[in-house]
């Protein structure tokens, strides 16, 4: 969930497959840098399918009064079902192996194939997690740099103080708040804020009215998400650059008699930022746990709220594919950062 | 953490083994001092004792049956009153009293996960630094793939696989969560792997089990102890994101099942905030303490990496 604070430690390293295929001769370092943290994201992948499919046969009792627990399940359904869970294990792991996605399974609770609830509520979790990520991003920057520029100063420790309660803050927890402060109303705030949903009802989401709509209905959830993220990126920003400014070259660039806002700018701060770069992708998978709390206390129909609805079922089928999407996204994210990491450093690629 | 007398007077030893001991009671002397002048770090301790102070005094200050729905004597949902202080739940029950109560919920949950999870993290660690082969690449290997998935989509279907209880919680957040001190460790063995006191003792015959308990482990220790603290602030954050979301056991309340509370009976529409803002401060103070003592212990143990991450 949060954070580690010990974020370089919780890292993968880059360079640890020492998969056959990268000893190809003849490619440049940087193509083999590639091709190493493609294939070990592949075996990575792997290891979370076969888990997957295994996780959920080790379910105790029957597994079809599990997977349909307390619903109205047409008998057709169950019947497919028993089946495909009748015939040998080997040969439903080939099934599956063969295609995950592929999955016939109805989720319980919807009565519909999970891969389409899924592409139904994956847009409101972009929108609502893409906003977020992009405000902490810059945010927590601005404050980092700051923070480590005035270091001791009145602004960091304000800041410090800031940036680690927020860090000690359950998400949802915030949400919650903001919600009976902004959204329900209290004595000393106004209820401005809808206390849930993505849009009202009736309102054409394709119009100036319904963008206008959907953004206020955003403005608490993301206020939530970007407020809790944006610690890490103001902790990560403030030390990477505390460990830069003990360099020579910036004290020759001073000794030059640049002015020390030049100095930041022009030298420091680009060669301090690549941590919060990669943490964007880095921090995929503490995002997502934050999505599953905060879009469940503003009923915001992503699939964070999916999962929550599954696990309160529990709908196995969905949950199964929850997990196997979310790690996904994680797995690409870190390969992603990866070839980041290799790009806007070049020390890494040799 | 270590906090022994300070003022430790070494007198004359005379066998090896009062040595040792002398010498550790030293450091934890020496620790102590480093520790007491990090202001950060005393009121992370003062907190967490008040805390832990709670938790213990539970049974005395508000007898079991308050927290109890079917003996509740309060109003449903009521604001704070002079008999109830921090109010009412839905059946009644004092907010106050389901707070203490869920403090040991909550500190026993956080601390024994951490133990679970320390304890694999350092195995696999130490054996993944240690052994050279396809042992060690293995475990390797498979650090980075649970590093790799999602924590709290991972605990949940594992939650819900295993079923809610406390123990289960517990067991789920052991198993999602050492990786972080599997990496940590592994490295810091790779350093002292390489030194050459485990050459020589391996010279005089020491086997691979002698050498990673007797002269690893130790070296590897106060790491792992600087990083436990920060860790049990992860696992309470994490026990109370999955008690929020029912994978706990409803019958003993923990700070985040009260929250759960608040959200299912619907306690946000009615502007509950007595109902909500408590459990949330608790939990912000508590892993607010752990972080500042973990920080302080990481900069006496590795002062590298002084400048807080």
């Amino acid at each position: 969930m949060g954070p580690t604070a010990d974020t370089a430690a919780a890292r993968p390293t880059p360079a640890t497959a020492e998969d056959a295929t990268t000893r190809s001769a003849g490619m440049s370092p940087g193509a083999r840098y590639a091709l190493r943290s493609i294939s070990s994201g592949l075996v990575t992948l792997a290891f979370v399918v076969v888990f997957n499919f295994f996780l959920f046969r080790m379910l105790p009792g029957d597994p079809i009064g599990l997977y349909t627990r307390g619903r109205n399940v047409a008998p057709e359904q169950i019947a497919k079902l028993r089946a495909e869970l009748d015939k040998p294990i080997l040969e439903q792991f080939l099934t599956y192996i063969s295609n995950p996605f592929a999955s016939t399974i109805n989720s319980a609770r919807f009565n519909r194939p999970v891969w389409e609830l899924i592409g139904d509520r994956i847009g409101a979790t972009l929108l609502l997690v893409g906003t977020a990520i992009l405000l902490a991003s810059v945010i927590g920057t601005l404050i980092g740099i700051r923070a480590a520029w005035k270091r001791g100063e009145r602004f960091d420790s304000v800041s410090s103080a800031i940036t680690l309660t927020l860090y000690a803050m359950p998400e949802f927890w915030l949400g919650m708040i903001l919600l009976i402060m902004f959204g329900v109303g209290t004595a000393i705030t106004p209820g401005i804020f809808p206390i849930g949903g993505i849009i009202t009802p009736g309102v054409d989401p394709a119009s100036l009215e319904g963008v206008l709509n959907v953004a206020w209905h955003m403005v608490l959830p993301v206020t939530t998400l970007a407020a809790v993220y944006l610690a890490e990126y103001a902790l990560v920003m403030r030390a990477s650059l505390i460990d830069e400014m003990g360099q020579d070259y910036l004290t020759v660039a001073r000794a030059k008699g640049l002015k020390d806002k030049v100095v930041r700018r022009h030298h420091a701060v680009p060669n301090a930022i690549l941590p919060t770069v990669t943490l964007i992708f880095m921090n995929l998978g503490f995002v997502i746990s934050g999505a599953i709390t905060v879009e469940t206390v503003f009923s915001w129909p992503g699939l964070g709220l999916l999962t929550y609805d599954a696990l309160r079922g529990p709908d196995i089928a969905l949950l199964q594919a929850t997990f196997l999407l979310f790690s996904i996204g994680v797995i690409v994210a870190n390969i992603i950062a990866d070839l980041m990491y290799a790009v806007l450093d070049p020390r890494v690629r040799a | 953490m270590t906090m022994t007398r300070p003022g430790f007077d070494p007198v004359s030893p005379t066998s090896a083994r009062q040595v040792t001991r002398a010498r550790r009671r030293a450091s934890r002397a020496r620790t102590w001092r480093a520790f007491r002048s990090h202001r950060g770090g005393m009121l992370g301790l003062v907190v967490l004792v008040v805390f832990i102070a709670l938790a213990l005094l539970a049974p005395v200050l508000f007898p079991p049956s308050t927290i109890s729905v079917t003996q509740a004597t309060g109003e449903p949902m009521s604001p704070p009153t002079a008999g109830f202080p921090l109010g009412t739940d839905e059946s009644g029950r004092s907010i106050l009293a389901l707070i203490v109560w869920g403090a040991r919920i909550s500190l026993v949950v956080g601390l024994s996960a951490t133990v679970m999870s320390m304890l694999i993290g350092t195995v696999i660690g130490i054996m993944s630094g240690y052994f050279r082969g396809g042992l060690g690449l293995l475990l390797n290997r498979f650090t980075d793939w649970f590093l790799v998935i999602p924590f709290l989509p991972l605990a949940i279907v594992l939650a819900t696989v295993l079923g809610a209880s406390l123990i289960n919680i517990i067991v789920v957040i052991g198993i999602t969560s050492w990786p972080g001190t599997a990496r940590l460790v592994r490295s810091q063995t790779l350093s002292i792997g390489a030194r050459p006191y485990l050459e020589r003792a391996r010279a005089l015959g020491a086997g691979d089990a002698h050498l990673m308990r007797r002269h690893i482990l130790p070296n590897v220790m106060p790491l792992v102890l600087a990083n436990t603290t920060l860790m049990v602030a992860l696992a309470i954050l994490s026990e109370t994101t999955l008690s929020f979301l029912g994978l706990g056991n409803p019958l003993a309340p923990s700070w985040g099942s009260i929250l759960d509370g608040a959200f299912t009976s619907g306690a946000m529409t009615v502007g509950a905030w007595w109902y909500v803002l408590p459990p949330g401060l608790c939990v912000v103070a508590v892993v607010l303490a752990f972080t500042l003592i973990g920080r302080a212990l990481e900069d006496i143990v590795d002062p590298r990496q002084q400048g807080g991450r």
